[in-house]
Order: C-alpha cells, then structure tokens, then sequence
C-alpha cells in the first residue's frame, strides 16, 4: 500500500520536475532568440530542413485528405439535396481542425523526432559540450534557431495544407462528382468567415507549431545520451507532441467556437 | 552554391506558405466580401424574425443586393427591428417596396426578400421599409393546421 503511494508520489513529482526543466528550459531559448537577429543564416539553414523538407509530405497529404472530404460530404450531403454545400463542410473542417491538426501530427513526425534525434545524437557525442567549452551557448547556437524555425513553419505549412485540401474538394466535388462550381465557392465564402475561422485556423497552428517543437528540442536536449536513449527521446517526442496537438486542439477549439 | 539553393527553397516555402494563407483569406472565406463598401442602410420592423441572422443576405428577385447588419428588438412596440445595408449598385429601391422573410429550402437559412413597389420616389440612407411580412414558423404552421384538422373531425 505504502509502496503504491511511494510509486504515485514519485511518478508524479518527476512529471513536474520534467514540467519544470521543460519550461525553464523554453526561457532560455527564448532568451536566446533575440541573438539570432544578427545571424539570421542559422535560422533560414533550419527552416529549410524542417519546413521545405516537409512541404511535400504535408501538401500530398492536404490533397488527399480535402479529396476524402470531398467525397464522404458529398455522399451525405446529396441524401438531403445539399450537396452545394460542399465547398463549406470541405473549407470549414480543413480550415477550422484538419488543417492545423494533422499538420501539426505529420509536422510532428516528419520534423519533430528529427529535431529530437539530431540534437540527442549531438549530446550523445558530445558535441553540445565541445560548444560549451569553446564558450559557445549551445542553447542560443543549436536549440534557438531550430526553435525559431519550427514555429515559423509551422503555421505556413497548415496554411499549405487547408489550401491545398480545398483544391483537392474542389477537383472531386466539382470536377468527378459535379457539383456547381459558383454555388461551391460562393457558399463557402459567405459562410466561412476571415477572423472567426481563418484567422482562428492561423493561431492554432501556431500555438500547435510552439508545442511542438519545443517538446522536440526539449526532448532531443533533455535525452540520455546514449543511443537507447536518443531512440526512446525520439519515440517521446511523437507520442508527447501528438498527445499536446490533440488536446491543445481540443481546448482551442472550446475557446474560439464555443 | 549550397546555402543559395537553401535560401531559394526557403524564400518560396515561405512565399508559398503566404500565398496559400492569402488564398483561404480571399477565395475561400468572406474577406472580399467585408471590404466591398458598405452601401447605404435601410431598416424593417418585424413582428417575427424566426431564425434570421446579423449576415444574413437580403435578396430582390432572388439576386443577392446587400446583407443585415444588425438585428434589435424595439421593447415600446414589441417589434424586431432589422438593419440591413444595401449595395449603392442598388439605389433604385421604391419606397413602397415590401420586405418578407423567407427560408432557402425548407430547412435552409432565413433571408429577407423585398419586392419592389410602384412609387416613382427611391429609398435613400436610414430609410424604413414600412410593408413586411414576418417569417413563418413552422411550429406555428403545423400547429394551426392540426388544430383545422381537429376541429374538421369534431364537426
């Protein structure tokens, strides 16, 4: 009894400690970002490696999911002689949830556990030390621009996404199953909305692009540096980073649409 | 040559990522919409606006002319009072013209739907469109044609 409280009482006090180290840790960086004015080449090195090299990933994958959309509202929508509504069920779901969301999952897959893992593998071998004693802050150095460059891309990439996925509703709905192509985009704009849904759409990502990348250089930072513990890190930083996207998602979503 | 090709991809990443972003804001949502000038206002009087929204088009001839911009209730005349603003395009609208809500399908969103009037004078700003017929609710439709249709079967 004694040693299942003990269990609890220590499970839960490191979750803090890891809270705590984590936060603290997100001050540093921050307090690093200001440098990076000056160098701005660190900052565009990293968002070409995580923003470009994931567009293909997240513009193939909006394409699908609008075309999925398309399809399944459109098979219910005709039930009820709606079906000009399609363009509003695509552009409000991509823009409102989908688009910053599963970007946010495939941003967490594709870029997160690599920042994670090149990071750890940098402690592992112990280069991160190398920096500090050429009294170099490997904080400001290494995590601040891949920070900088995850919260950058982030949001563009979900912007990519919802875009692409409305063409991608709008090639089936109007170009395979024929629906109206007028009524199509001009229910969607009188019904989707600049500030409430787009603007809304735009602050998720970034708040989702914040979560994730910092759990990423957090992860990668915090990791044992072994390569059993680079590999767990790595592992960490999907499912913690999924996890925060998802329920983040949810409670911006209660604040904004309520 | 390496880091050229890199701030190339990144310049049309973030390009990309820009137009895309200007592309939900003008093709897909409303915000053609809002900066199109305002027009002039007019306002109705309604015993009943049923489900008639701030945004809701005003239609002559079924062809979209403005949209309301503001809905109060009036607590001396216990009346709604609708504000709604019309294209300039528009500006031969008689005064005697009369203003309905109507629904878009059965289940569809409330509109309101002014039918022009004969007069040779034209509404202007803050005009009053003083004819209007309220929206039907169907609970009340239902509920007035079972109530015939009972006291049909009791005579």
């Amino acid at each position: 009894m004694i040693g299942l409280l003990r269990g609890f009482g220590r499970t839960a006090l490191s979750i803090f400690e890891r809270l705590g180290r984590g936060t603290i840790f997100l001050l540093y960086v921050l307090a690093g970002t200001p440098g990076l004015a000056l160098r701005p080449s660190l900052v565009i090195a990293q968002v070409w490696s995580v923003g470009v090299r994931s567009l293909v990933i997240t513009v193939v994958s909006g394409v699908f999911v609008g075309m999925v959309l398309g399809l399944q509202g459109y098979n219910t929508l005709v039930d009820f002689g709606a079906e000009e509504s399609l363009g509003v069920v695509v552009a409000l779901s991509l823009v409102r949830e989908l688009g910053p969301v599963v970007a946010a999952l495939l941003f967490a897959g594709r870029a997160g556990s690599a920042l994670t893992a090149e990071i750890g593998l940098m402690k592992a071998t112990e280069q991160l030390d190398g920096m500090e004693m050429m009294a170099v802050d490997p904080l400001s150095r290494v995590v601040a621009p891949r920070f900088v460059a995850g919260v950058i891309s982030m949001p563009l990439l979900a912007a990519m996404f919802s875009a692409v996925g409305v063409l991608g509703g709008y090639f089936v709905g109007v170009g395979l199953l024929g629906v109206d192509e007028g009524a199509f985009w001009s229910q969607m704009q009188s019904k989707v909305d600049v500030y409430d849904d787009v603007l809304n759409g735009v602050i998720k990502s970034v708040a989702f692009g914040v979560v994730v990348t910092w759990i990423a250089v957090f992860e990668g930072y915090d990791s044992i540096p072994t390569s059993e513990g680079v590999s767990k890190a790595t592992t960490r930083t999907v499912v913690h980073s999924s996890l925060a996207v998802l329920g983040l998602d949810f409670v911006l979503t209660a604040l904004m649409f309520n | 040559m390496h880091s050229k090709t890199v701030e190339i991809g990144v310049g049309l990443f973030v390009a990309l990522g820009l137009a895309a972003l200007l592309m939900l804001a003008m093709k897909v949502s409303n915000l053609a919409e809002l900066t199109t000038p305002d027009g002039y206002q007019l306002s109705a009087r309604f015993d009943n606006i049923g489900g008639l929204k701030v945004r809701s088009p005003v239609t002559m001839g079924g062809v979209r002319v403005g949209r309301v911009v503001g809905i109060e209730f009036d607590d001396h005349t216990y009346e709604a009072v609708v504000q709604f603003s019309v294209n300039p395009r528009y500006s031969r609208i008689p005064l005697d013209t009369s203003a309905s809500i109507f629904t878009a399908g059965l289940l569809g969103e409330q509109y309101i739907s002014l039918d022009a009037g004969g007069d040779e004078a034209f509404m202007t700003d803050g005009g009053e469109i003083t004819l209007t017929q309220s929206a039907i609710v169907l609970e009340q439709v239902i509920g007035q044609f079972l109530y015939n249709k009972a006291a049909e079967g009791g005579s």
